[in-house]
């Protein structure tokens, strides 16, 4: 009988994890392997070097940069996303008319992909050229054209990157904080008026906030995730023929050029970045847990 | 959800309420209208163009992006439902240490992965092949995840009326819990379809033959290109949402179901 059932699991279970084995566990052993070796434009290194790898990329002032350019990043995109993300939703969810209108509008862009998204940012709301959007915006308060993804000083670029980010992504976390407004119960609110709460500021500190805890937390910790892997917008916005400029290089670029660049392909530091990068990204998304979970 | 009553504001309250929805609603749509307005500005004949215009393999590309995605999707069903419905019922001895297996990976950000999948798909032959784009994006540790949650809460009662009419596991899942849960299943599908269409890193490092680009990677290297072709570029990127919008607007019920499932459950 046990038999049978171990057949029948593995009938059901067994294509699965023959090919959660073969590409994500063999990839993270193999890569593991590699960030040990000199592997320059080969999968089957010969030459143990050790820590050499790790040292590398560790004393790479450009990587350590990166690195560093992302932190700053997570730390200004992500309050801004859940901020953003929670006044949509209760805008949303407080309309009374019209409702699945203003959802579907800022749920949107979720459909648009980074490219298309990038191509909109760069070639037309914030071009360079007098009739661009952001141009024709800042021309009516007086501003000057700006070349917005060519200024380096100030920084300018950044505000064509986090804007199309939070595009593309306050809808879809906007979804999950309706959904756990909506699981919020009526008769928390009636309580919280008949204990003599005001509506609004009073109410949403006692009642709201607790309520969507959970959802806040689990977007706290997707964006986190998600701000150290971004690629697309960078890539396509900043990058052109002549390759990425060597400022606001996201890891992933970082290594994508490393590990599979034209310029040669050096395996072993693309994977010892990547093991370096992963134990950052678990690193902070446990101390903000930590601290998240303190302070509230 | 907020009672109604109760929730009384002043008028400027209201005001102000409104003031925001409509400026956000601008700001929403903008982007798309820009995108449309551009991409049509030439007229319908700029469209035309990028089907015959054979410098760029658009056609193919877009060919190739529905092939890709219908794929997956479909594999990603396929191969999650069946891990999902085995490790929430079948009462095998080492089921719990195989689900911490599954649920270990998604702790493991793309980041560490896409470097050495791409060793592993290379050393397979499957770069520029349609196999290297499809199958390692097919095993899903979330889906089987949110699966298996899913068929935790499935009626029991349901699934011993099919044994007690003679069904095996397999008969059971195939004749009793997949037609009842059409529903979830489209929600995973409508996600992971969107996901596999707008994807872009990893058909970049895998699609080096533009014969295999799908859509967003011909769009990236038109966009990244040395004087950009702007209108055409445009047209291409107003059709390659289309399939996706029409997908949005069809199937935005399933749509919610599944980003609150996948983005509160995971």
């Amino acid at each position: 009988m046990t038999r049978r059932t171990a057949l029948t699991f593995w009938l059901f279970v067994g294509p699965f994890a023959a090919g959660l084995l073969l590409f994500t566990y063999a990839p993270i052993g193999w890569s593991a392997y590699l960030s040990f070796f000199d592997a320059r434009n080969t999968v089957t290194p010969t030459e143990f070097v050790g820590l050499g790898n790790y040292v590398d990329m560790l004393t790479d002032r450009a990587f350590l940069d990166s690195l560093g350019t992302f932190s700053l990043f997570a730390l200004f995109v992500i309050p801004t996303t859940v901020v953003l993300a929670l006044v949509l939703a209760l805008m949303v969810d407080r309309v009374r008319v019209a409702k699945a209108f203003f959802r579907s509008v800022f749920f949107l862009p979720f459909a648009c992909s980074y490219v298309v998204a990038s191509l909109v940012w760069k070639m037309s709301l914030f071009s360079g050229v007098d009739t661009g959007v952001a141009n024709t915006v800042f021309g009516w308060f007086g501003g000057d054209p700006q070349a917005w993804v060519g200024t380096v000083d100030p920084p300018l670029y950044w505000v064509v990157l986090v804007t199309a980010r939070l595009w593309l992504q306050l809808g879809f976390y906007m979804i999950l904080f309706i959904a756990a407004l909506q699981r919020i119960p009526a008769h928390l609110y009636e309580a919280a008026w008949t204990d003599g709460a005001a509506p609004g500021w009073q109410t949403f500190r006692h009642v709201t906030l607790p309520g969507v805890r959970g959802a806040l937390v689990a977007v706290l910790v997707l964006n986190l995730i998600n701000a150290y892997q971004a690629f697309d917008e960078f890539y396509n916005i900043l990058g052109d023929s002549r390759g990425y400029p060597p400022f606001a290089r996201p890891p992933l670029v970082y290594l994508y050029y490393t590990s599979l660049g034209s310029g040669g392909q050096d395996l072993g530091r693309g994977s010892a970045g990547a093991v370096i990068l992963a134990l950052v990204i678990a690193l902070v998304t446990l101390l903000s847990g930590k601290v998240f979970r303190r302070s509230s | 959800m907020i009672p109604p009553v109760g929730h009384r504001r002043g008028t400027l309250g209201a005001i102000a309420h409104w003031a925001a929805l409509v400026v956000a609603t601008v700001l929403f749509l903008l982007p798309f209208f820009v995108l449309l307005r551009d991409g049509l500005a030439a007229g319908w004949s700029t469209v035309a163009d990028l089907f015959t215009d054979m410098e760029i393999p658009f056609a193919r590309s877009l060919l190739n992006s529905t092939v890709v995605a219908s794929l997956q999707t479909a594999g990603q069903l396929l191969l999650c439902s069946l891990a999902g419905y085995g490790l929430a019922r079948i009462p095998y001895r080492h089921a719990p240490k195989i689900l911490y297996a599954v649920v270990a990976t998604l702790m493991v950000p793309t980041a560490v992965t896409f470097v050495p999948s791409f060793v592993v798909v290379s050393s397979l032959g499957w770069l520029s092949d349609l196999r290297g784009l499809v199958v390692p994006g097919l095993f899903s540790a979330l889906n089987v995840f949110l699966f298996r949650q899913y068929f935790l809460d499935f009626p029991v009662s349901l699934e011993e009326a099919g044994r007690l009419d003679g069904l095996s596991r397999w008969g059971v899942f195939w004749r009793v819990v997949v037609p009842n849960s059409t529903a979830f299943f489209a929600a995973i599908a409508v996600i992971d379809f969107i996901g596999s269409w707008n994807q872009f890193l990893w058909p970049l490092i895998i699609a080096q033959d533009s014969s295999t680009w799908t859509v967003q990677v011909a769009l990236s290297s038109l966009l990244t290109a040395q004087n950009p072709k702007i209108t055409l570029l445009f047209a291409g990127a107003a059709v390659s949402i289309l399939p996706i919008v029409l997908v949005f607007v069809l199937a935005q019920r399933y749509l919610v179901r599944g980003v609150t499932e996948t983005g509160l459950q995971g």
